[in-house]
């Protein structure tokens, strides 16, 4: 690398956006406003950088930057990307100027509605490319402080209470991560994830553990438990897994639907990755001994998701269980990579199609839940803020170019072949039904119904005849064609030629696979 | 012409290229978006005709070209084309009958307002049909079978602002799902069990021996072969795509389509696309049979795929023409016996083979095809009306309609020696009767070929030949308001509708000459041995018995619907048939009900499951989380009370830790955040602090 620190200034860019934003906005909720899609916009040229000089070939971290931080604690400041956050920062990139775009000019306190939304940003970038557990850990609370603020402030009914139910929860699930994690630095002395990992594989993290906590009178075993179980319930909240899922919801439907973008898009991906970069590596016997609690609890995430999904009545909430059951998927395939079955080469090779599919699928349900609930934001626009499935009717009548892309949109979330959804799917189907079949079949229950929530959704606000209240419900402005034709028509690239995703993460799974294997 | 395998993706690109181009049409560009279609799909024609010569020459073996698609872990999934008599059969199939029925649809649509939209949703679907022929992957398969659902779906809600066409489109997607489900199990098990799913990969594809012997040398739950478990999962989506019992209830609800859509995809390809699947990997479902290891006094006579799939078959044919009997609506009787004849596929496939099966797939499509669009000509002549009882006559003035449609009847009728219907049925019925598992299916075909009689000519009757006494065109019945033209007496369509009309019929007779006991020309184009074709007559005994039983049935059915019908004047009086069995009759009219069925278990359950996931949600693991909560609070109180009331106040300290925790319990009331965050703050400083001193010491 030619010394150009990108993955730090990535991340502080919409930070300093954020501050300009503040200052600048404040008599102007325009100037706020292109202040906030001007540094969105810095960032993403950056990520696009980014991407353009990963390389693919390469096994393991890049753009590494690390110096000494805290000596006294070995804290260093270490960041760096690998397969396993590349899609994920492209993926915050590309979300957020989307979702700028998108959010109706706020009429109080624009400055500071922008301006938390570029430090959601930073937060995001924080998260995906931290390694060392202590400032990973400022950036994941940090990207929450903004969301809570944004839906405070700026959300729709009982705003308060959603806002600080998201709180609560989130916090609560942080905690707990926090304090196993520091319980694991008490044993190891080191807050490096990278490191932490090495250790966990060696055995030498058990070890650890049993000596230098050996005051707490617990054995090995039920003190990894114990820690995994700490540290599980803070990315637990965040995914959300069934049962720690009840704010998800009422946030997402109380949000602004910009925000609901970002929650659903980038946030909700924190909480997988946090799985894939902390707690599988960290604690992989802990979470192999808990399959039969855990595999359940991702079956019912994807089931009973898509059954509470179809007698929704508000979309803002439909979409939420839409998006607990597409990260249900994930949760299957993770669970289903650390089953005991098949520990040869045919069982490497369906883990490896495991991984690919759920890193597909966290890159593909960003860009299509975020993509619907921007055409939710469309309809809140047009109708004065109803979004109820009952409030339309007929409008492909008037409006057939939003119908026939929100159709691609629906479609691609229904994993139709040809859009997006479906590689991932299909990828994590293909692994996770030969290492744990009972629950791969159940889970095929949630990709019926997913069908059958969203086509119904079409027929209720699309077809049937025009609902006399919208014969003047506006079609697509030009405006806003300039937003959704290219996120249709990145479905449609991305869905016929995966290989362009898969390419940068393979390196990645490669190794990722190979470490699982005791 | 080698260079024609490697391009074969031409043939599903071109009607692609046109269904992208229409989609940018906009609406008064009709001409443009009927020309571009039509165009794409003749040149589509005279390239799957190149294909189809190809493999007609001396040692033609299967030809297949394959290629990566991604890479992921340390392999990759490949795709590939792949050109063999099967594939080719159905590709010119396809283009032909396609091709008529978009030149059909350019007279038949013609006033609609969406008529570029309609063009771009057919050639949409005529890409993922062909896609589906030539696919050499079990994957790129599923994918195309799934698009051509979605434009199955898009077709069948064409007229999407009529509630009924909305809800049938949805019911055809979901149903056809159900069976989808099972479709993906199969291939992700097959595809760990082999490592592929390419066809044919020279030695390595998925139904090459090397594949199918590991196949049948592994059991799973209850004994059942690997081979077995995985073909009865991939019939799953053929039962579902192809309208078999159970799952045959969306396929008459789809009649709600414009008429050259039912023609096109629910009567001639898409609908066959399930028997195609089971003719494709046929290897793997006889592998039981064909490639086992066990000894062979212990085998069953016929693979347990094949005896489902033939079962399936059977009762479907039966059941489906049975109800076919008592409808009404001229679509609903062909939508029925399409999932008849679909049922004498599977039979064809189950009790003889592919080539079976498929010559019976291929006849049907060209007469079913003409059916419907008679149909709809007649629909279109008495301006919409599709209530069989409220026609009559029209073999007057629709000459053309009537003599094609006579054609068509007699063809499904199986009427003997001159129509292909004829001669694809006969050869089922003889292998069933060859079928050494069960004459069962025998019998169940023998009786539905002389219902499919019986209600063919009922058809005909109402249709054609009733004196027409009273027309009323104002019925309330669900007319489509498109191309509803003022003046009322009822017309023969224009020559863009008939013209196609007159080439069906033509090939529906010429098609014939193709599968005779005398010259039985598909079995062996099929089997890839066509330099051992030899002319004469091949048949043995049991082939006049069978030919003789199935004249006799479907001149029972003819005989008896004539001697029924004919006498009914007038379109309202009972039907004869209700006069005689009104119970039986009663409950065929009502479809036996099996909607309702549905409706009363399956859909009450996932409905009940619906509220219920929805309920605990809302209520009951709130309710878990409020009691936490409020226990944390009532925990605080009590503490605090405990300590003010009891404890002396000397023990300040104490009491302002537990006053804290019952501040901190508040707090997941008031939810003031600068306060989390000050605690949080305060919090990472006093961690700092404590790991610095912990972890230093610790060192």
């Amino acid at each position: 690398m030619n010394g150009w620190p990108i993955l730090t200034t990535l991340t502080l860019t919409p930070l300093l956006g954020a501050l300009m934003t503040w200052i600048i906005g404040r008599d102007s909720a325009r100037a706020a406003r292109a202040s906030a899609v001007a540094f969105s916009l810095l960032a993403f040229l950056q990520a696009a950088v980014l991407v353009m000089r990963f390389n693919t070939a390469a096994t393991g971290l890049q753009f590494v930057e690390r110096h000494a931080w805290i000596p006294a604690l070995h804290v260093d400041y270490f960041v760096a990307v690998d397969g396993l956050s590349i899609l994920l920062v492209i993926l915050s990139a590309l979300l957020i100027p989307f979702a700028l775009a998108l959010s109706p000019v706020a009429s109080n306190q624009p400055h500071g509605y922008y301006g938390l939304f570029l430090l959601l940003q930073t937060g995001l970038f924080g998260t995906f490319t931290a390694l060392d557990f202590f400032h990973w850990f400022l950036y994941w609370e940090l990207s929450l402080v903004p969301a809570y603020f944004l839906i405070k402030l700026w959300g729709g009914e009982n705003r308060r209470a959603a806002a600080t139910q998201f709180f609560v929860y989130t916090f609560v699930g942080s905690v707990t991560l926090l304090l196993a994690m520091q319980a694991v630095y008490l044993a190891t002395g080191t807050f490096d994830l990278i490191r932490l990992a090495d250790l966990a594989r060696s055995g030498e993290l058990g070890r650890n553990l049993q000596t230098k906590l050996q005051w707490t009178g617990l054995s090995s075993g039920a003190l990894g438990g114990l820690l995994f179980a700490g540290a599980f319930l803070g990315f637990a909240v965040k995914i959300p897994v069934m049962p720690f899922h009840t704010w998800l919801p009422d946030t997402y439907a109380t949000a602004p639907t910009g925000v609901t973008m970002i929650l659903t898009g980038a946030m909700s991906k924190m909480g997988v990755y946090g799985l894939l970069r902390i707690l599988i590596p960290i604690f992989p016997q802990p979470m192999r001994d808990s399959l039969g609690l855990l595999m359940p609890l991702a079956v019912l995430t994807i089931v009973a998701s898509a059954f509470a999904a179809f007698v929704q009545k508000d979309l803002k909430r439909l979409l939420a269980y839409s998006s607990m059951n597409h990260l249900g998927y994930c949760l299957l395939g993770l669970f289903a990579v650390l089953e005991p079955s098949f520990n040869s080469a045919a069982g490497a090779g369906e883990r490896a199609a495991v991984l690919s599919g759920v890193l597909l699928q966290l890159f593909n349900h960003g860009i299509t839940a975020a993509t619907l609930f921007g055409f939710i934001a469309l309809f809140e626009k047009r109708s004065g803020g109803r979004r109820a499935i009952g409030d339309f009717g007929g409008l492909r009548q008037v409006a057939p170019v939003l119908a026939g892309l929100m159709g691609i949109a629906i479609f691609a979330s229904v994993g139709l072949p040809g859009l997006n959804g479906f590689v991932g799917e299909f990828l994590i189907f293909k692994g996770a039904f030969p290492l744990a079949p009972v629950p791969t079949t159940i889970a095929t229950l949630g990709l019926l119904m997913t069908a059958v929530f969203y086509l119904t959704m079409i027929q209720r606000v699309f077809a049937g005849p025009l609902n006399s209240a919208w014969t003047k419900f506006p079609d697509l402005s030009r405006g806003e064609m300039a937003l959704f034709v290219p996120a249709t028509v990145l479905m449609l690239v991305l869905g016929v030629a995966p290989g362009l995703l898969l390419s940068l993460v393979n390196p990645a799974v490669l190794e990722f696979v190979k470490r699982l294997t005791p | 012409m080698t260079w024609l395998i490697p391009n074969l993706w031409l043939i599903p690109a071109l009607p692609l290229l046109a269904a992208g181009l229409g989609a940018l049409l906009k609406r008064p560009q009709q001409r443009l978006a009927s020309i571009l279609s039509v165009g794409a799909i003749g040149l589509a024609f005279l390239l799957a005709c190149g294909a189809f010569a190809q493999t007609l020459s001396e040692h033609a073996e299967r030809q297949v070209h394959n290629f990566a698609w991604f890479h992921f872990g340390e392999t990759s999934l490949r795709l590939g084309w792949i050109l063999d008599p099967l594939t080719a059969s159905m590709l010119v199939m396809i283009t032909f009958v396609g091709g008529l029925i978009f030149i059909y649809s350019v007279g038949y649509m013609a006033r609609d307002p969406n008529f570029t939209r309609f063009f771009c949703f057919l050639s949409l679907f005529a890409a993922a049909m062909l896609g589906l022929v030539i696919s050499n992957n079990l994957l790129q398969l599923f994918m195309c079978w799934e698009l051509v659902g979605l434009a199955s779906y898009l077709l069948i809600g064409f007229w999407y602002h009529k509630p009924s066409a909305a809800a049938a489109a949805k019911k055809a997607f979901i149903t056809t799902r159900i069976g989808d489900i099972g479709f993906l199990l199969g291939i992700v098990w097959l595809y760990h069990e082999t490592g592929t799913l390419l066809f044919y990969d020279h030695g390595a594809g998925c139904l090459e021996h090397g594949a199918l012997a590991k196949l049948v040398a592994q059991t799973t739950v209850g004994g059942m072969l690997v081979s077995t478990a995985i073909s009865l999962l991939l019939f799953c989506g053929a039962v579902g795509k192809s309208g078999q019992v159970p799952l045959h209830v969306w396929l008459p609800d789809a009649m709600e389509g414009p008429t050259p859509v039912s023609a096109l995809i629910h009567a001639a390809t898409m609908v066959t696309a399930g028997v195609f699947l089971v003719a494709r990997v046929y290897p793997l479902f006889n592998a039981e049979f064909a490639i086992s290891l066990a000894p062979s006094g212990t085998l069953p006579p016929v693979s347990t795929a094949l005896q489902v799939v033939t079962w399936t078959g059977a009762i479907t044919a039966v059941l489906a023409a049975l109800i076919a009997v008592a409808q009404t609506d001229i679509k609903r009787i062909l939508a029925y016996s399409t999932v008849s004849q679909l049922g004498y596929m599977f039979i064809g496939l189950g009790v003889g083979g592919p080539a079976v099966g498929m010559f019976h797939l291929l006849t049907h499509a060209f007469f079913k095809a003409l059916l419907f669009l008679g149909a709809g000509s007649v629909i279109h002549g008495f301006h919409e009306e599709q209530d069989i009882r409220r026609m009559g006559g029209s073999r007057k003035f629709m000459p053309v309609t009537f003599a094609t449609y006579a054609v068509g009847m007699l063809a499904l009728a199986g009427f003997p020696l001159i129509f292909s219907g004829f001669w694809s049925k006969d050869e089922i019925l003889h292998s069933a009767l060859k079928w050494p598992a069960s004459k069962g299916p025998f019998f169940l075909a023998l009786m539905g070929a002389g219902l499919t009689a019986f209600y063919m000519t009922r058809q005909m009757w109402f249709v054609f030949f009733r004196p027409r006494t009273d027309f009323r065109p104002d019925s309330g019945h669900d007319a489509h308001h498109v191309h509803a033209a003022p003046d009322s007496e009822p017309h023969e369509s224009p020559s863009i509708m008939t013209i196609p009309l007159v080439i069906l019929a033509a090939c529906v007779v010429l098609l014939s000459i193709f599968a005779t006991p005398v010259w039985p020309w598909f079995d062996a184009y099929l089997a890839g041995h066509l330099s051992h074709l030899h002319v004469g007559w091949s048949g043995d005994g049991t082939l006049v018995i069978v030919m003789l039983l199935s004249v006799v049935a479907v001149a029972f059915g003819l005989g008896g619907g004539w001697a029924l019908y004919s006498r009914v004047q007038d379109g309202e009086a009972r039907d004869p048939v209700e006069t005689r069995l009104p119970g039986l009759f009663g409950a065929l009219r009502e479809r036996l009900r099996v909607d309702e069925f549905y409706e009363a278990t399956i859909l009450r359950l996932s409905r009940i499951l619906a509220v219920s996931s929805d309920w605990i949600d809302r209520f009951g693991w709130s309710a878990c989380v409020d009691l936490i909560r409020l226990l944390t609070i009532g925990l605080a109180w009590i503490s605090r009370y405990f300590d003010q009331s009891i404890i002396n106040v000397g023990f300040d300290a104490s009491c302002e830790s537990v006053r804290g925790w019952g501040r901190l319990a508040g707090l997941l009331q008031n939810g003031q955040a600068q306060r989390y965050l000050r605690i949080l703050a305060f919090g990472i400083v006093m961690l700092i602090v404590a790991l610095a001193w912990m972890g230093d010491s610790a060192r």
